[in-house]
């Protein structure tokens, strides 16, 4: 992405530039920013465009073969979400009850536009028709059997219609996004008897 | 000896004094006026955008949260601006006829990105930075407006240095619950002040003296 580089300069153009230009003239006490030179300093600014390289991005992509520093990618659970090729069915690391949160507001952003906050596939932007085809509940039975892998595998990679959110979710939160979607299935299948004790009376009689 | 001037320069000088006071006045007045109007702000102006993006339609009427979009605003200096893949996780099927949304097709396929014009700038000598706005319960809507009304963005506000030490010598005034930061369309409850109060201890606000120091922003 690369941004036009407006900066200040939209203050001295046209119009602009002969009001300010009038108020300076007719003005000695003008206090107004004269010099620009220290407004546009010769550094890069994200995404700022450059026409140092042909691609024009000042953002370089990195050297084939460098492994930045902290991106060693040797868990491979954690990074596939396979163990030995297989898809898995454990988590990389323990699931806390934060992690659990960070996965419901994690899902809350990236996944509710179409699969809705219950898990339906009905989302605002499915009912606005990207439906072709339209994501599946995640409570049939093909995916309440599958391993909490498959659903961090088509996070990062994508799946048929589905784009990757791999570039913008990061791998733990993909992780955290998984455990929510296994506990938002087991809640739509609870019965009674999964409540503490204590709290089944304040929920008898509105069991639909 | 007589007189040099006649008696009327009486009158003529009063009326240049005051009157050249007056014309001071109102030239100090009329530059005040054109330094806070949009003429030299930008604030308020729609611009023209490669496409004609409407926040009131994805964020109020679609229900898209801004870190869909803006996904680096929680953690860096920079909120980012959506690649034109973000786009087409929707647009691969919606709208895929429109006109409107040629560039962003053209886009996907050359690898070019699309060049947005920048609504808000500030100069390079000032240090900003979201993640720790987001973090202490500034919402996006207190500097940007309300962008779920807007069908185009336009800058809602000057940016100028009183307008960032407005608010850093009084966060009570605009600081909101954190669950709130990204709502498209807030407006302040009545009871602000008090909340903004509790909120300022809760969030562990630093003080107006530190967050008025020149090198908080020009580091
Ligand atoms: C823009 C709409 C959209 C968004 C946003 C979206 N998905 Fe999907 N998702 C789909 C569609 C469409 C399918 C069905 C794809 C197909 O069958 O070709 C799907 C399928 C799935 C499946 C089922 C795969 C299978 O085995 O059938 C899972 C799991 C899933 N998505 C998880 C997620 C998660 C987690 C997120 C958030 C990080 C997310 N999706 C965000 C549209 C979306
Ligand atoms: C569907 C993607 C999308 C969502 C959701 C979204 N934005 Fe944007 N936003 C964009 C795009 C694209 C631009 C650049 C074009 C423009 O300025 O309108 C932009 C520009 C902006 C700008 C101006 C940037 C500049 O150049 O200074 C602000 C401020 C902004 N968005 C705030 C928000 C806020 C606040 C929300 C949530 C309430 C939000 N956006 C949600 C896509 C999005
Ligand atoms: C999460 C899904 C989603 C994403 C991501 C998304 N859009 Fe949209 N967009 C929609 C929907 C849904 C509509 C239809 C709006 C309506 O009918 O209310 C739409 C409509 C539009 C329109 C038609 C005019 C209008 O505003 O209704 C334009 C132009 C547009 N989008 C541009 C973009 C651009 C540019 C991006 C990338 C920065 C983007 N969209 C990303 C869902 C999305
Ligand atoms: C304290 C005021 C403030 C708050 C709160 C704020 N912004 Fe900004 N925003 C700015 C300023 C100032 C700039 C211009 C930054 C620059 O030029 O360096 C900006 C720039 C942007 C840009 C353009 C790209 C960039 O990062 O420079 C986007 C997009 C944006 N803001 C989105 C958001 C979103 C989304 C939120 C809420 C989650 C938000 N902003 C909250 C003040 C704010
Ligand atoms: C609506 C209120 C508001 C506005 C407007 C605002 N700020 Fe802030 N700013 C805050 C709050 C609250 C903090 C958090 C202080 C803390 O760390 O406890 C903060 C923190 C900062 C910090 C980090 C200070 C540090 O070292 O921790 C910088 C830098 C900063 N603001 C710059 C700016 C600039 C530049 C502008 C104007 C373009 C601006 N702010 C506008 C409320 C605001
Ligand atoms: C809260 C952030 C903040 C603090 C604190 C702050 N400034 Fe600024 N300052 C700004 C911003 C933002 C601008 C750019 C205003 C504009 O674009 O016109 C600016 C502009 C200036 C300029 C004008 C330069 C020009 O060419 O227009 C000077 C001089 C300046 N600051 C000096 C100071 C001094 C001295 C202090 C300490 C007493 C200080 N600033 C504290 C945010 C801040």
């Amino acid at each position: 992405m690369t941004l036009t580089r407006a900066r200040r300069e939209p203050r001295w153009q046209g119009g602009q530039r002969a009001a300010a230009g009038v108020s300076l003239l007719l003005l000695a006490s003008c206090l107004a920013a004269c010099r620009l030179d220290m407004h546009i300093q010769p550094r890069f600014d994200p995404y700022a465009p450059t026409d140092l390289f042909n691609d024009g991005r000042s953002e370089r992509p990195m050297v084939p073969g460098t492994v930045a520093h902290g991106h060693l990618r040797t868990d491979t659970l954690l990074y596939t979400g396979r163990i030995n090729g297989v898809v898995a069915d454990e988590f990389p690391f323990p699931i806390t009850a934060a992690d659990l949160e960070r996965g419901r507001e994690r899902f809350n952003v990236y996944c509710t536009p179409c699969h809705d906050y219950t898990g339906s596939g009905r989302g605002m932007v499915v009912q606005r028709g990207f439906q072709h085809p339209a994501p599946p509940s995640y409570h049939i039975d093909r995916l309440m059997k599958a391993p909490v892998g498959h659903f961090f595998e088509v996070m990062t990679n994508g799946y048929g219609a589905m784009y990757s959110y791999a570039a913008r979710v990061s791998v733990e939160d993909r992780w955290r996004i998984a455990a929510y979607i296994r506990a938002l299935q087991l809640s739509q299948h609870a019965t009674l008897d999964d409540v503490p004790a204590p709290e089944r009376g304040a929920l008898a009689g509105k069991a639909p | 000896m007589a007189q040099i001037f006649h008696r009327s320069f009486n009158t003529i000088a009063r009326v240049s004094i005051y009157g050249g006071l007056l014309l001071l006045g109102g030239l100090a007045y009329v530059s005040w006026v054109v330094e806070q109007s949009p003429l030299y702000t930008d604030a308020k102006l729609p611009l023209v955008q490669p496409i004609p993006f409407s926040h009131k339609h994805h964020t109020v009427d679609d229900g898209i949260d801004c870190r869909y979009c803006h996904t680096s605003v929680e953690k860096s200096a920079f909120a980012g601006l959506p690649s034109t893949e973000t786009c087409m996780t929707c647009h691969s099927q919606l709208w895929t006829n429109a006109a409107m949304l040629e560039p962003v097709r053209a886009s996907f396929l050359t690898g070019q990105s699309i060049a947005w014009t920048r609504v808000n700038a500030l100069p390079d000598f000032v240090y900003f930075n979201h993640s720790i706005h987001i973090h202490k319960g500034i919402g996006c809507t207190t500097c940007h407006g309300q962008l779920g009304e807007m069908p185009i963005t336009w800058k809602e506000n000057t940016l100028y240095m009183r307008w960032c030490i407005n608010c850093h010598k009084h966060p009570e005034r605009y600081i909101r619950r954190r669950e709130d930061v990204f709502k498209p369309i807030y407006d302040p409850p009545a009871n602000q002040e008090e909340l903004g109060r509790r909120l300022v201890k809760a969030y562990d606000v630093k003080t107006p003296t530190y967050l008025t120091s020149c090198e908080t922003c020009h580091r």
